[in-house]
């Protein structure tokens, strides 16, 4: 198979086992066959499935180094892209299904609980890299673009403390993530460093 | 010709979810893809868990009905169906995932069973598991339940005010708190046997009481729910039911009372006192760090798209009956 095939395939697959299990996940709930609360398990699956997204996509460009598959890294900007989507959905489901709308307290809780504060500033921070992942944005921002998208670690870092944050007693899952993403940290060692670095020089 | 038009808030026969659909969506979630895989990580997990404890997973605990006087007075309120009650649990003994009690708890052991209170009391006493249903005159009490993670669900218990109970065991007058316990089986609960099911909190689960609390008519043990006994994943074969305060005060599956002097220590409280106190009123003016607690979703029938938000009230609506009992007592203190 030819690359231009393999990334084809590749694309095929990541929209098919990502959009699949959210439709399923939205039909369900909306029958009223997600459980006893369908707003809590929606919020849930769609947060999980944002960080898995987010981890997965930091996992492309070690793998094409290590495969030594250039390549695979235009395979990148879809699963960030899809990151965002289950991200936006997320805090959708918060405003919509959990808040039902009340502005206020929409506002109060993202300023009054921390770990609400946290999550969105990463929501935010992904959000403005979704938007700048247009190629004509790109080339307008020359050597800002990497500079801004260089802080998908830092949001990443955020999303994580989110999580952990959230939960009352069951730490388990989220220090289990905070191993997975302290690892794809550790394979950028040296590019964080400099990036550090750079920041005080 | 008679035309009926539903009001609004009633409960119409489609709203209720068929038990069979409901199984296969257990189904369907566990096969969903690699996205969901944390929750298919822990699936996983206790569909091994509850292999070694029943290997047929449809192995179902047996309820049987029960003879009471019914609650007339609260017969208005729109109940939650009762497939939500027995499916939606927080009883970290069979796993901290809400739909973790209902699956792994059914080849649970309800008798023999062994009740005892005991303490500052004159005539300490041990109800085993016939003396559960059978001691008192059973009542249906539909109440209001709210949970501090801000939901909340209308339930028909059935059971007998704690007071009678307390009463028969005759008090002495050092008894100012009363303990309760759950029972401590690893062999039995899962969750005990393994923190990465159990939630991280400490065995076995104590909660407490003041004795005024205590013998407020309203605090019921309840035996049953929906006109049957309850089932494992709500506290069989016996629970406490507080319906003013937070759901985690209504400690499940009690093997002992003890009228103690000094107040008693509580589990989650010990866990974390800033988020949860001794008291636990259901009070809308005082925040849980995490949650806002002015307002919670009710969760009857409906899915997502149920507008079920509503205003949380003081002491969960039932001011009138317990208010008196914390006169004078700062609330935002004594949380």
């Amino acid at each position: 198979m030819t690359s231009r095939n393999i990334i084809l395939t590749l694309k095929i697959v990541i929209h098919i086992s990502v959009l699949l299990p959210v439709l399923n996940l939205y039909y369900l709930a909306f029958v009223d066959q997600l459980g006893a609360d369908p707003v809590e398990s929606v919020i849930h699956f769609t947060g999980i499935g944002a960080l898995n997204l987010l981890l997965i996509t930091l996992c492309v460009s070690p793998l094409a180094k290590w495969l030594k598959k250039g390549y695979l890294l235009q395979t990148r900007r879809l699963l960030g892209l899809y990151a965002f989507t289950y991200a936006l959905l997320h805090v959708l489901n918060f405003l919509a299904f959990e808040i039902q709308f009340d502005a206020v307290l929409f506002f109060s809780e993202v300023i009054e609980r921390p770990y609400i504060t946290v999550g969105m500033l990463a929501f935010l921070l992904l959000s403005a890299l979704a938007v700048t992942s247009l190629d004509s944005l790109k080339r307008k921002m020359k050597k800002k673009w990497q500079t801004l998208h260089n802080s998908v670690y830092l949001l990443t870092v955020l999303v994580v403390i989110h999580f952990y944050w959230s939960v009352k007693s069951d730490l388990i899952l989220p220090i289990i993530y905070c191993l997975l993403c302290s690892l794809i940290l550790i394979f950028r060692y040296q590019k964080l460093k400099r990036l550090i670095l750079s920041m005080f020089a | 010709m008679l035309i009926k038009i539903p009001k609004n808030s009633s409960l119409k026969d489609s709203d209720v979810t068929d038990e069979s659909i409901y199984h296969e969506r257990r189904n369907l979630l566990k096969t969903m893809g690699f996205l969901g895989a944390g929750a298919l990580l822990n699936s996983a997990m206790s569909n091994r868990a509850s292999a070694s404890f029943f290997s047929d997973d449809e192995v179902k605990f047996a309820t049987h009905k029960l003879k009471y006087s019914q609650d007339t007075q609260n017969a208005g309120l729109v109940k939650t169906p009762e497939q939500k009650v027995i499916s939606h649990n927080n009883f970290y003994e069979f796993g901290a995932k809400k739909n973790q009690p209902a699956e792994l708890s059914q080849g649970f052991k309800v008798d023999p069973w062994q009740l005892t209170i005991s303490g500052e009391c004159d005539n300490p006493i041990t109800l085993d598991y016939q003396d559960l249903t059978k001691m008192f005159a059973l009542e249906e009490r539909i109440y209001r339940l709210r949970c501090v993670e801000a939901w909340s669900m209308v339930i028909p218990w059935v059971g007998f005010s704690l007071a009678s109970l307390i009463k028969k065991a005759a008090p002495n007058s050092k008894a100012k708190y009363v303990a309760f316990e759950t029972l401590y089986d690893p062999e039995q609960m899962p969750g005990q046997a393994s923190r990465r099911l159990g939630g991280g909190i400490e065995y076995p689960y104590v909660e407490g009481l003041r004795i005024d609390e205590a013998m407020n008519p309203l605090t019921l043990m309840s035996v049953g729910l929906y006109g049957k006994t309850l089932a494992p994943q709500n506290g069989a074969p016996i629970r406490l039911v507080v319906p003013w305060k937070y759901g985690f005060k209504s400690i499940k599956s009690i093997v002992a009372i003890k009228l103690v002097e000094h107040q008693p220590p509580t589990t989650w409280n010990k866990l974390a006192p800033r988020e949860y106190g001794f008291y636990a009123n259901v009070n809308p003016n005082h925040d849980h760090p995490r949650w806002s607690q002015a307002s919670e979703r009710r969760i009857t029938s409906g899915g997502l798209f149920t507008r079920n938000r509503i205003e949380t009230m003081p002491f969960n609506g039932y001011g009138e009956e317990v208010a008196s009992l914390y006169q004078g007592m700062n609330l935002s203190k004594y949380y």
